[in-house]
């Protein structure tokens, strides 16, 4: 199932072809259009935005607004532009990626080498969570964490994001680890190797394309959530999406929708970076999980 | 004798060793999905308001929920966001694969900017559009200035039609990953099938709807469910966008829910209507997963 070397056997006559070509490119556009605003209209003066000129090339080009949007921008009562959010994320994030992945892959050994009764049971229960609205668990966690001490603090929002992204996690681990040869362990088991050794000796090695998966989609996932940054985060580890929410939602003073744009770009500039960078490891290593089961 | 004990000891430890690998992601699964559930769903029969407490009101909170018009418009738009949100995603996504799957120039890159959507954040896609949206400065002030004087967009300023802004939205951010799913269908289908098929002298559109679309079948169901789970958790994305106005044109369960409990005080209405949203998912998740993981086996 190689998504980039089989095409259909489909022939298409001439009209046709610049037909589809045509329609094609339309969504490109389509799609494109609202980089495009973003990109443009975060190096231009605002009064360039306000006279009409959102589509147009910048005729005055300035860096203003992204060191406005990093820097100084007001972000609530403060005027601390999104980098301190910046780094709120990066503390949240990085910890909550690793862990579950770490997790996910245990689990996966687990209920593919070591079954037990009722495991796919439990398995089942593990999956379900990832598809829950959040919204039946905000109450409880906030009572929780508030109980746990981690109320408003960043390792109470990773410790959110980790109990969340298990089941995710745990599902792509297990879907790769199906398919790899059960005789090998069984095989490494005769010649006396031990729960961890096998894991770390044989499975292991042959994780990197599927921890890739889970570590590009926890990372966009917990980089993009905005519903626990918004719930649970104090005003001083607020993620980046609700900082930017803030900048852009705030009532006062004049909107400076330059400064928006650029706010934006940043949000949205390491889980794009993730995706241009390793997007295509992404795809692949999703595919070798799900070849079979 | 110390020894053999000892390698006794071993073995039930190796034994035992993977259930408690796994025992602290399960514990941890139990106590904050389902423990929470159970928590949040009592709290539904509850007096709760502004803090939760225990004193037991049988359905009140569901009968006063039914009696709301904020509810009431939040699911009629929910109605409208996840019908339009669905349909138009499954179509173009299966339209702009197969025809992406014509041996394109290109595909590569086409593929990649059909898809970067999906990598950003709701509260990003929604900033982008709310501003192109906005008839001061987005789209309909830029066609007036380029002469079009009677050009008139302001759909997101509009009580009718700013649930439509948020479709519009949505479907670009997830109909590139709705074509990745069925373009990796398409590519899976056995081409000697079509070849035969073509020998017999059937047109291409006869070959896409009697036997191509029909094996899609899986990728349907997945994208199906997929989308309806993301549709009934927008929350993000109305937020950036819209804040659920103009008014409540845009309220959906989500926002309705965040408001009643965190800015409204009632919290007993808002775990109603919560504990709705999670049914509501369980009744299109757990058939399917149910099948999946049967089939595994």
């Amino acid at each position: 199932m190689s998504v980039a070397t089989q095409d259909t056997a489909i022939r298409t006559g001439r009209v046709m072809r610049t037909l589809i070509y045509l329609v094609l490119l339309l969504f490109v556009l389509f799609y494109m259009l609202p980089l495009y605003v973003m990109l443009v209209n975060s190096v231009k003066p605002l009064e360039e935005i306000t006279g009409g000129g959102m589509m147009n090339l910048p005729q005055v080009f300035t860096l203003e607004p992204w060191f406005k949007a990093w820097s100084s921008a007001q972000i609530g009562v403060e005027p601390t532009g999104l980098s301190p959010y910046f780094w709120n994320s990066i503390k949240m994030v990085v910890p909550a990626v690793i862990i579950s992945t770490v997790l996910g892959a245990l689990n996966g050994y687990v209920l593919t080498k070591w079954r037990f009764r009722g495991d796919t049971i439990l398995f089942g229960l593990m999956l379900f969570a990832c598809f829950i609205p959040f919204q039946i668990v905000l109450i409880p966690m906030a009572r929780v964490l508030g109980e746990l001490g981690l109320a408003g603090s960043t390792w109470g929002l990773s410790l959110v994001h980790i109990v969340y992204g298990i089941g995710f996690t745990t599902l792509y681990f297990r879907n790769y680890y199906a398919v790899f040869p059960t005789e090998l362990i069984r095989a490494a088991q005769i010649d006396g190797a031990g729960f961890f050794q096998i894991f770390w000796r044989i499975l292991l090695p042959s994780s990197g394309p599927i921890a890739v998966v889970s570590i590009i989609w926890q990372f966009t996932n917990i980089w993009n959530d905005f519903l626990f940054g918004a719930s649970f985060a104090g005003a001083n580890n607020q993620p980046m999406t609700v900082a930017l929410n803030n900048l852009v939602q705030a009532s006062h003073g004049v909107k400076e929708y330059n400064v928006h744009f650029a706010g934006a770009i940043l949000a949205a500039l390491p889980t794009l970076l993730v995706y241009i960078v390793a997007g295509r490891y992404f795809v692949r290593g999703l595919m070798a999980g799900s070849v079979k089961g | 004798m110390a020894h053999l004990a000892n390698a006794d000891f071993k073995t039930r430890l190796q034994s035992w060793l993977p259930k408690l690998v796994l025992s602290p992601s399960l514990a941890l699964v139990l106590v904050f999905v389902y423990g929470f559930i159970i928590f949040s769903v009592y709290l539904s029969f509850t007096d709760s308001r502004l803090l939760p407490s225990y004193g037991w009101v049988g359905w009140e909170n569901y009968s006063k929920l039914w009696r709301l018009s904020h509810w009431e418009t939040s699911l009629i738009n929910m109605g409208i966001f996840a019908f339009l949100y669905i349909g138009i995603c499954t179509v173009l996504g299966l339209g702009l694969a197969i025809f992406l799957d014509q041996k394109i120039r290109g595909e590569g890159v086409i593929r990649t900017i059909y898809l970067y959507p999906m990598a950003l954040s709701f509260i990003v896609t929604g900033t982008a559009w709310k501003w192109f949206l906005d008839p001061g400065i987005g789209l309909e002030n830029v066609m007036q200035t380029w002469g079009w004087e009677s050009f008139e967009f302001d759909w997101i300023k509009n009580r009718d039609f700013a649930i439509y802004t948020v479709v519009l939205a949505a479907v670009w951010q997830t109909s590139g990953f709705v074509m990745a799913m069925f373009l990796a269908g398409l590519r899976g289908i056995d081409n000697e099938m079509l070849k035969a098929a073509q020998m017999d002298g059937a047109s291409n559109w006869n070959l896409y709807r009697r036997i191509i679309i029909p094996q899609l079948r899986p990728a349907f169901l997945s994208a199906f469910v997929i989308l309806s789970h993301l549709a009934i958790k927008t929350f993000d994305l109305v937020i950036a966008l819209t804040g659920g106005g103009p008014g409540r044109a845009t309220e959906l369960p989500a926002t309705f829910m965040y408001s009643y409990t965190f800015t409204r005080n009632q919290m007993g209405i808002g775990a109603a209507s919560a504990t709705i949203m999670l049914m509501t998912i369980a009744a299109i998740m757990i058939p399917y997963l149910y099948a999946e993981l049967r089939e595994k086996k």
